[in-house]
């Protein structure tokens, strides 16, 4: 029967995403801009939601409460930190002004932006590379996550190639119909209903077990010193560094940035700003709350399960377990859409354009990339069929590989002497460092296979690769050090070169905002 | 002025940001009416930090960002109001580059 319920609950969901998809292609000008963009028209409350629900996918589900019930409800500061206030303050200094800059020059992607300022194609190449390699791998986890989540949903009956490809081919469909629009509406009836499920839920599960009182008084038996804020997991640096490193790195997610291009209008630009806060603390104060609560509450989460499907499976009913199971994997879905849609636009416009043919007319620029969603997505897909661990480990770290980018960025954008050599060197150098010490095992064996060659130099080479690239330095992790790097190496290279004759300085202080 | 209105808000976002976390509460397990006290320090700091943001919005959105509006961004007309909204001028600046 839940199985039945379940499954029917999400095929439902999927109609009418798809049904929302078409209204949104009958709408649609057949140009990349309106493809990408929805063309600059989005609304306060499509884009304030838009954002919200693909900034916040299966993880404000699934891996967040868990992490409050193993370690303590702190999460949700690291969250309301990160999402709530540097998210914010990004989307004004650095959200804001990408917005004037596209309307002004019709900017779609981040590395047009770049590579238009500093008249180079190589840097807007390079903008789109490092974005295409962290975001491919994270595509593929999301596939990974929906193919595993069917097959346990489904006790196997759906295998989990049958359900990763099921899930491929729907969001092909969706995105290539839908575009932008589509899915921006989408998003905001599933960011919606991510905040009413999850408030229903809470409510339900405290009503049933007499209050937060008393879920709190049992959480505080069950496990002494969860309630009090820090511990050996949450050491004030790793809550920096991750709120820090995370909430950058969120602001140049290629499905993130480009939302700050989509507002229709500055007042919308304002409004959204404003309510942000309020809408994260709504969210994740309960999804982690009962998380943190059923640690306490004595349920059984199976070894390697999510504690949220089976905090519902035992104080509600079934079908509302299911419906929110569903929402969840909907969630997820809703994310992996708005990537492949950005994924695409990378391609397309910073890669096939520049470097393949320049002279792409509108009309073939948006077929290019309804057929850039299928390679990527289909290529993501046969990825998460092998599961190879390097791009695991790729996809896992994404978040703080993108932030290696914002500072270079920022100080692109708010420091006029800021040159195409600074920008580059910093973020090349920021990304080496940072993907250095995730592959420092690899650098390592390299070194001992080529021991013949380097002779007694192996072993000193390998103290410094293992001294230089570590984990984390004195508590602060690799993440915030390598932003560190990329913006001493833009700002100190900026300062010693001086600018390239095509250089535009201009447009990013005089040129826009002035007819 | 406009220099130090600007300045202002800066540290004004850094506070924001310093105490979403009320480090002040390291350790403490208090619990006030269900939920622990650092938590609703934290839902409170985020009402304000909204709040906040509303009255940055009114009064003073566009520091620091549009050309004019802080004195710092260059020579522009300082007419800091909505582009064009049409534009795509992409080479209409190329001539008229400044260092």
């Amino acid at each position: 029967m839940s199985l039945r319920l379940q499954l029917g609950i999400i095929v439902g969901y999927l109609l009418l995403a798809l049904s929302i998809g078409v209204v949104a292609y009958r709408l649609t000008d057949r140009t990349a801009e309106d493809f990408y963009l929805a063309s600059r028209t989005l609304g306060t409350v499509v884009l304030l939601f838009t954002t919200f629900a693909t900034l916040l996918s299966a993880f404000t589900f699934f891996a967040g409460p868990n992490i409050a019930y193993h370690q303590g409800p702190e999460w949700i500061l690291v969250m309301g930190l990160m999402d709530g206030i540097i998210f914010a303050i990004l989307w004004y200094a650095i959200g804001y002004k990408q917005w004037l800059l596209g309307q002004q020059y019709g900017f779609v992607t981040l590395g047009e932006m770049l590579g238009d300022r500093f008249g180079s194609r190589r840097l807007r190449g390079l903008v789109a590379g490092v974005s295409l390699l962290w975001l491919f791998p994270y595509v593929m986890l999301q596939q990974v996550g929906a193919g595993t989540a069917l097959q346990a949903l489904t006790e196997g009956a759906v295998p989990y190639a049958v359900g990763a490809g099921l899930i491929t081919a729907f969001m092909i469909l969706y995105v290539v119909v839908a575009g932008m629009r589509g899915i921006a509406w989408t998003d905001t009836l599933q960011g919606a209903f991510m905040l009413v499920t999850t408030w229903i839920a809470t409510i339900w599960v405290l009503a049933v077990v007499g209050g937060p009182g008393v879920a709190t008084g049992a959480l505080e038996s069950e496990a002494a010193g969860h309630l009090a804020l820090g511990g050996d997991f949450y050491t004030p640096q790793w809550m920096l560094s991750t709120a820090i490193v995370i909430g950058f790195g969120v602001a140049m997610f290629p499905q993130v940035n480009q939302r700050f291009f989509a507002a229709g209008s500055k007042t919308v630009l304002k409004r959204s700003f404003a309510l942000w806060p309020i809408l994260c603390v709504l969210l994740f104060v309960p999804a982690f709350m009962l998380g943190a609560w059923a640690r306490g509450l004595d349920v059984a989460v199976p070894e390697g399960g999510n504690v949220l499907p089976a905090v519902l499976a035992e104080f509600t009913p079934v079908w509302f377990a299911a419906l929110v199971i569903a929402g969840a994997m909907a969630a997820m879905m809703s994310s992996s859409d708005s990537m492949l849609l950005s994924g695409s636009s990378y391609f397309t416009r910073d890669l096939y354009r520049p470097f393949v043919d320049r002279s792409l007319s509108d009309r073939r620029e948006d077929l290019l990339a309804r057929v850039g969603v299928v390679v990527f997505a289909t290529a993501a897909f046969a990825a998460s069929l092998v599961t190879p661990a390097t791009l695991f480990e790729l996809g896992d770290a994404a978040f703080s590989g993108f932030a290696q980018l914002a500072l270079p960025v920022g100080v692109a954008l708010y420091w006029r002497r800021t040159t195409r050599a600074g920008i580059t060197a910093g973020i090349v150098g920021s990304q080496a460092f940072y993907l250095s010490t995730l592959f420092v095992d690899s650098l390592v064996g390299a070194i001992e296979f080529l021991t013949p060659l380097l002779g007694g130099l192996a072993p000193a080479l390998v103290t410094v690769v293992t001294t230089v690239f570590q984990g984390t330095y004195a508590g602060w992790t690799a993440g915030i050090v390598g932003m560190a790097i990329g913006l001493v190496v833009t700002v100190g290279v900026s300062f010693v070169t001086r600018p390239a004759a095509d250089e535009r300085r201009a447009i990013y202080f005089d040129g826009f905002g002035a007819d | 002025m406009r220099r130090l209105e600007l300045w202002s808000w800066i540290a004004i976002g850094i506070v924001l940001s310093a105490l979403a976390i009320p480090w002040f509460l390291w350790g403490s397990a208090t619990v006030v009416a269900g939920l622990p006290l650092w938590l609703w320090w934290h839902v409170g700091w985020m009402l304000l930090a909204s709040i906040v943001f509303w009255v940055f919005a009114r009064r003073a959105w566009g520091i620091g960002v549009e050309p004019g509006r802080d004195g710092s961004a260059g020579k522009s007309s300082g007419t800091a109001g909505e582009p064009t909204g049409t534009g795509r001028n992409r080479d209409a600046s190329v001539g008229g580059e400044r260092r």
